[in-house]
């Protein structure tokens, strides 16, 4: 069981950067009039950040970390390790991770690499860095994580363009001995790996010329098999059940209960799925922001992104005992509760 | 359990206008406002509601509200 607690590391600051283009969802024009309202409503989902082609995932992380790293007054020779949470990397290969390195001017002695995770890939994310650096020494480090969703999705899929945005974030993690711990509860199901899938242009079906040709899945629903493939009912069951379970687990661990944690913040999935679990859960509407209105479903930034836009003021002046939960494609789940205190926290930055 | 409340319980969180026009031989499919979303609303409903575990199948195959209760009665522990 992948339950575990991480020691001797702390959140210094976190960042977050969208792409400035913002669209909508009532511009939508494969959704009628009665479907965007039931969406925005349901779903939750209204504006949201579309990048431009030129402009990726790496390129969101880098304007963060110069900001963050600036904040922080960071030497960038002291950071000793890069992890680039994503699955819209700039290349199959390298390692976007090592791209970043370079550009952001980090010395040689730093190690970098990527994880492939997407929903659930910020508390992943969180417990390799902190494992690492906790068992190490390492004394700095920055755990990157975020999606251009919207690039491999097709405008003319009603069933995945509505709901995704496009962001990043940067969360630097320090060494530090009088540090509290992190607690965490990982899991897997990898037989329903086709809930959410991109099923070509891996090594499993190679892209080919079938891999750009268009079909009508159903109507309203047109992608090519090189676009996000979303199978919305059963992700829906999966959270709705599975999510809680594991989140009451974390909470039965470590002998807490939802009045013991200031903000419980969630993947942004969607809406009536997210408030089923907080329903569930008992946790109050106060305890519990959003950012699915604005953003839409960030996969991997939508944590970080969620802290920087409804908490930056309280997670700047006070010390607060967070949980979080990120679930999605894998099938890939995790929670984690840690506490935070006075961490940098700049706005939001807008990248052309 | 009765149907008139999952009856009403549908109704409540479909907006209808006309609460009226759903009855236990409704089918879904053929409400003019039918969408995936209001799958969705019947599975958390029904998830919320009486602990019961519908799947995007279960709503295939069947067509209407009491097709629903029948699948409800059948699961409820």
């Amino acid at each position: 069981m992948a339950f575990f607690s991480t020691y001797n590391t702390k959140i210094s600051g976190i960042a977050a950067a969208v792409p400035k283009n913002e669209i909508s969802n009532w511009d939508y024009e494969y959704l009628s009039e009665q479907e965007k309202k039931m969406l925005i409503k349901t779903i939750g989902v209204e504006k949201k950040r579309f990048a431009p082609k030129h402009l990726t995932t790496s390129d969101l992380c880098y304007a963060a970390a110069e900001k963050l790293i600036a904040d922080l007054k960071w030497n960038k020779n002291e950071i000793d390790i890069l992890i680039f949470v994503s699955q819209s990397k700039d290349y199959f290969l390298p390692s976007t991770a090592c791209i970043l390195q370079d550009r952001l001017g980090l010395s040689q002695t730093n190690m970098a690499f990527d994880i492939g995770l997407g929903c659930s890939g910020y508390a992943y994310g969180l417990s390799v860095i902190n494992s690492l650096m906790s068992a190490t020494g390492l004394k700095k480090g920055l755990l990157m994580s975020g999606d251009n969703s919207l690039g491999s999705c097709n405008y003319k899929d009603k069933s995945t363009f509505p709901l995704f945005g496009d962001a990043a974030t940067v969360t630097a993690i320090e060494f530090d001995k009088n540090a509290t711990p992190f607690h965490y509860n990982l899991l897997t199901d990898g037989s329903r790996h086709d809930a959410i899938i991109i099923p070509h242009g891996g090594m499993r079906n190679l892209a080919s010329p079938d891999s750009f040709a268009e079909q009508e899945i159903a109507p309203g629903i047109i992608r090519t098999p090189l676009n996000t493939a979303l199978n919305g009912l059963d992700i829906f069951n999966f959270s709705i059940s599975e999510v809680p379970l594991s989140i009451k687990e974390l909470m039965d661990l470590t002998a807490t209960t939802p009045a013991d944690y200031d903000s419980f913040i969630m993947h942004q999935a969607n809406l009536i799925m997210n408030e089923s679990i907080r329903k569930k859960l008992k946790f109050t509407a106060e305890q519990v922001p959003y950012t699915l209105a604005k953003f839409g479903n960030t996969s991997s930034a939508s944590i970080p992104l969620t802290i920087v836009s409804e908490l930056k003021n309280k997670v700047k002046s006070e010390q607060l005992n967070l949980l979080i939960s990120g679930f999605g494609v894998g099938l890939s789940w995790g929670a984690v509760s840690f506490k935070t205190d006075k961490i940098v926290c700049p706005d939001i930055i807008e990248i052309e | 359990m009765d149907i008139n409340e999952l009856i009403k319980n549908l109704a409540s969180e479909f907006e209808f206008d006309d609460p009226s026009k759903l009855t236990a031989t409704t089918s879904f499919r053929g409400l003019k406002e039918w969408s995936s979303m209001h799958a969705l609303i019947i599975i958390a409903l029904v998830n919320s509601e009486y602990d019961v575990i519908i799947t995007g199948n279960d709503l295939m195959q069947i067509s209407t509200v009491q097709d629903l209760f029948d699948i409800i009665i059948s699961r409820k522990k």
